[in-house]
């Protein structure tokens, strides 16, 4: 079955130089390294990785092999019933870890329920990203700990909460970014569209990341956009840049270009980042069901992972001692979520009260009042304790 | 240390899975994510992979089962060291779950499931309740013993009167809108029961709408079904090739039997015991040998980088129906085996394809296919390239025929070839030799002496 076209961006006529990639539609795909693991000179976008070395490169692999670790962990994790539901990202990890990779710190990040690589990126404690999916918090963690919001589950929503902090960013006077990460799904969504005119009309420092990883659960992107969707920003009067999601570098080129734009006044960018999702829309679903096994063939040819490694090959840096490294590292960041989720405390019954309001809230310790009061009447505070708290 | 693994609710609320079969066996030592089994819920198949390092102690139940969440399925014994301390020991989780089976449906956005409570996993069944469009002709009657699974459409109010009056509504017609039951639908059912219902509808429709019983038992007149799946891909591929390549088609008809002759001697033949040596057989060697003298029916059309793209290699597609639909799986770098191992290949891919077990790879990749309408009875027609190939072999059935031979009219088996290219990539002259060379080598498989 034919996908889209990725991989052929540095090939295809017009390719490398072609100053076109930037604005205007049915543009080819900004690509600096082949699916071969090939670097392919990129006079527009090389500058804006000048500075990673030999050394910087072999991190970028260490990240996303240690996401794809920490993504196949917690996988297993629900399998084995220690987590409710998992959104897997197999696939995407070039695209979140060169999007993650290209942010400062006091950059902002707004998020789906997909972007955990980001957030491993961002520096978030591994058993905060599985607090949720166990069921056990609202929330995983505190959003400004590592200038991250915790994930949205509504589609597109995040997007307006990163335009409005972008406005805040500019009544302060600062140059720090938002970042807002969704899926070619959120583009149909009205918050998205919503998002991107008060984006534009303010000309809000914020980058509008999507990555295409062309289904929304079971509905085919082609189904939900006749255009590209980085034409989409075309029409709100957003630059656009369209980019090999599985090519790391070019991500992280791609975002470094949007954020120096957003940085220095230049307002929003919209990055397509064309991807794909491997896996399952999450582990309660069964992509066989709508997707064409050839269509996953080919894009495991474009493996992110498979192409970094074959770059390092290439330039000899594809040491056993690397790749022991590496490993080592996945192991051990698996082993430390396993534990973290495994020995997690359950929560008490009124733990429930206790991050709704940031304020006291006089209906709210009436509530819990009457909770408390319920469960006391039980006899037995532990036992009681224990029955609510089971998942 | 003896663990034990309960198994998980595996989907959004699912309440059952079904052990499909176990990849491990008592006293086996197992790695922690080593897959244990494969389990079939009402939304997929996934394996489950092992919480626990250890040793298998007992599998509770057999492949088939289908086995209730928060049931404990596996027992281990582990190393007391406890570093993959699990969170088995949770009394709870069995009570919880009890607590709500039966009751809870899978939340996932998109589709879901209900899961039956006994039997196998099965998929909720779409409740119509407005006309579709297309659907006025073949209006689902509600059958005399099954009753539509849908509460019928009312009010709260003329429920209550239903009820008051004894009248289950499921029996009462409704001349709303949308087949909506009014009190008046209700009092006039109890008003004149004894009329026979579909008269009573005939009376009451409003808006011409015909959506009343047709004759008790008689079959829809049209059903349809949803174009998705094999099916779509299918058709994609059909529309893309048919008008992309130029297709020509040109037909051979050849007396085979000294090709069947030579199969029965080959059969005979104690080297070849054991091999499935068929027509279809002899007709792929035929193709692969022809190829060799005709490498331009072995091409790509590469439009986006306005290429021709010679391939010095086969891989011999052969279109198959399966369960799943058309499929054209392929035997890769055919041209390099032996009748025997052609023989081999063809074999084992027809047993995938009709397992359901073709693997992605032997679908793509192909360069040239053969579709065996012979095995339908079928002597000949026009096939449609698989697309990104340039030719494609139909194989017709072997028939007794009246046939000149030697200079009289004997009976004969003979078999008509049809051969459809592309005629971008290949010209009249090429297709007609590369199909007068399989010709050959049929008509007398000694030809191939002076072809190789």
């Amino acid at each position: 079955m034919s996908t889209d076209e990725a991989g052929h961006g540095g090939t295809t006529p017009g390719g490398p130089g072609n100053s076109a990639g930037i604005h205007g539609a049915g543009r080819y795909l900004i690509q600096l390294v082949t699916p071969a693991g090939e670097r392919i000179s990129h006079p527009e976008f090389d500058p804006w990785v000048q500075d990673i070395t030999d050394e910087r490169l072999c991190s970028l692999y260490e990240d996303m092999a240690v996401v794809r670790r920490i993504d196949v962990e917690a996988t297993a994790l629900q399998r084995q019933g220690e987590l409710a539901l998992w959104p897997p990202l197999l696939g995407q990890e070039a695209s979140q870890v060169g999007a993650g990779r290209a942010l400062r710190d006091d950059d902002f990040v707004f998020s789906s329920y997909r972007e955990n690589g980001v957030a491993y990126c961002r520096g978030v404690d591994l058993t905060d990203i599985i607090r949720v999916w166990r069921g056990n918090a609202s929330a995983g963690w505190d959003p400004y700990t590592i200038n991250m919001a915790t994930p949205q589950i509504i589609i597109g929503a995040q997007t307006l909460h990163a335009t409005g902090y972008a406005m805040g960013i500019q009544n302060d006077g600062a140059d720090s970014v938002a970042v807002t990460f969704f899926g070619d799904g959120a583009t149909s969504e009205g918050d998205l569209n919503e998002a991107m005119v008060f984006a534009a009309s303010f000309q809000a420092p914020v980058v509008f990341f999507c990555q295409n990883n062309h289904w929304a659960i079971s509905e085919p992107v082609r189904l939900q956009s006749h255009i590209q969707l980085a034409d989409r920003a075309t029409g709100f009067g957003i630059p656009s840049l369209r980019v090999d999601g599985n090519d790391v570098l070019a991500v992280m080129a791609a975002t470094r270009v949007a954020l120096d734009r957003a940085r220095n006044g230049g307002g929003p960018t919209f990055i397509e980042a064309v991807t794909y999702r491997m896996g399952p829309h999450t582990t309660a679903d069964d992509p066989t069901r709508y997707r064409d096994a050839n269509e996953l063939e080919d894009w495991a040819a474009k493996d992110p992972i498979d192409r970094v490694r074959s770059l390092l090959d290439r330039k000899g840096l594809l040491t056993e001692e690397l790749q022991q490294h590496v490993k080592d590292r996945a192991d051990a960041v698996a082993r430390e979520m396993r534990n973290g989720c495994t020995s997690m405390p359950d929560p008490e019954p009124l733990d429930i009260f206790k991050h709704v309001y940031s304020s006291p809230n006089s209906w709210l310790d009436r509530q819990q009042d009457h909770y408390s009061r319920y469960l006391a009447s039980f006899g037995d505070p532990a036992g009681a304790t224990t029955q609510e708290g089971a998942r | 240390m003896i663990r034990e693994f309960r198994l998980p609710d595996l989907g959004e609320g699912l309440t059952e899975s079904e052990i499909l079969s176990w990849k491990v066996g008592v006293g086996d030592t197992v790695s922690l994510n080593q897959v244990i089994a494969e389990v079939e819920t009402a939304k997929a198949v996934v394996e489950l992979p092992s919480p626990f390092a250890g040793v298998i102690k007992e599998l509770h139940e057999q492949p088939g089962t289908v086995v209730e969440v928060g049931k404990p399925i596996v027992t281990f014994e582990v190393p007391d060291d406890g570093a993959t301390a699990p969170a088995a020991d949770q009394p709870t989780v069995a009570a919880t779950t009890k607590a709500v089976a039966g009751k809870r449906e899978p939340n996932l956005v998109g589709y879901g499931a209900v899961v039956e409570s006994s039997g196998h996993p099965s998929r909720r069944a779409r409740n119509l309740t407005v006309v579709e469009p297309g659907e006025r002709l073949g209006r689902k009657t509600p059958d005399a013993g099954t009753r539509p699974a849908e509460r019928p459409r009312s009010t709260p109010p003329v429920r209550k009167l239903a009820k008051d009056l004894g009248v289950d509504l499921a029996d009462v017609a409704g001349t709303g809108p949308g087949g909506l039951i009014s009190r008046d639908d209700v009092r006039n059912f109890v008003g004149g029961g004894d009329l026979p219902a579909a008269a009573h509808h005939l009376s009451a429709v409003p808006d011409g709408r015909q959506d009343e019983p047709s004759g008790g038992g008689q079959p829809e007149r049209e059903t349809r079904t949803p174009i998705k799946g094999v099916r779509k891909f299918t058709a994609a591929a059909m529309v893309a090739s048919a008008f992309t390549a130029p297709h020509v088609t040109e037909f051979l008809t050849v007396d085979v039997t000294p090709t069947m002759d030579l199969l029965a001697r080959l059969k005979a033949n104690r080297a070849f015991a054991g091999y499935k040596l068929t027509p279809l057989t002899i007709v792929a060697k035929a193709v692969l040998i022809a190829l060799r003298r005709n490498p331009s029916l072995n091409s790509r059309w590469d439009e986006a980088s306005q290429e021709i793209v010679q391939f010095n290699y086969v891989n011999l597609g052969i279109a198959a129906a399966t369960p799943r639909g058309l499929t054209v799986p392929n035997i890769k770098d055919a041209d390099t085996l032996s009748l025997t191992g052609l023989a081999e290949a063809l074999a084992a891919l027809a047993e995938s394809a009709r397992a359901g077990k073709t693997t992605p790879s032997e679908l793509s990749g192909g360069t040239i296919s053969i579709t065996n309408i012979g095995v339908f009875g079928i002597d000949a027609g026009t096939p449609i390239l698989n697309r990104g190939e340039a030719a494609i072999l139909a194989v017709g059935a072997v028939r007794n025929m009246p046939w000149e031979h030697q200079g009289e009219v004997a009976l004969r088996q003979v078999m008509t070839l049809s051969l459809s290219f592309d005629h971008r990539l290949v010209d009249g002259e090429q297709g007609s030799r590369f199909l007068a060379d399989v010709g050959a080598v049929l008509a007398d498989p000694g030809m191939v002496l002076t072809m190789v």
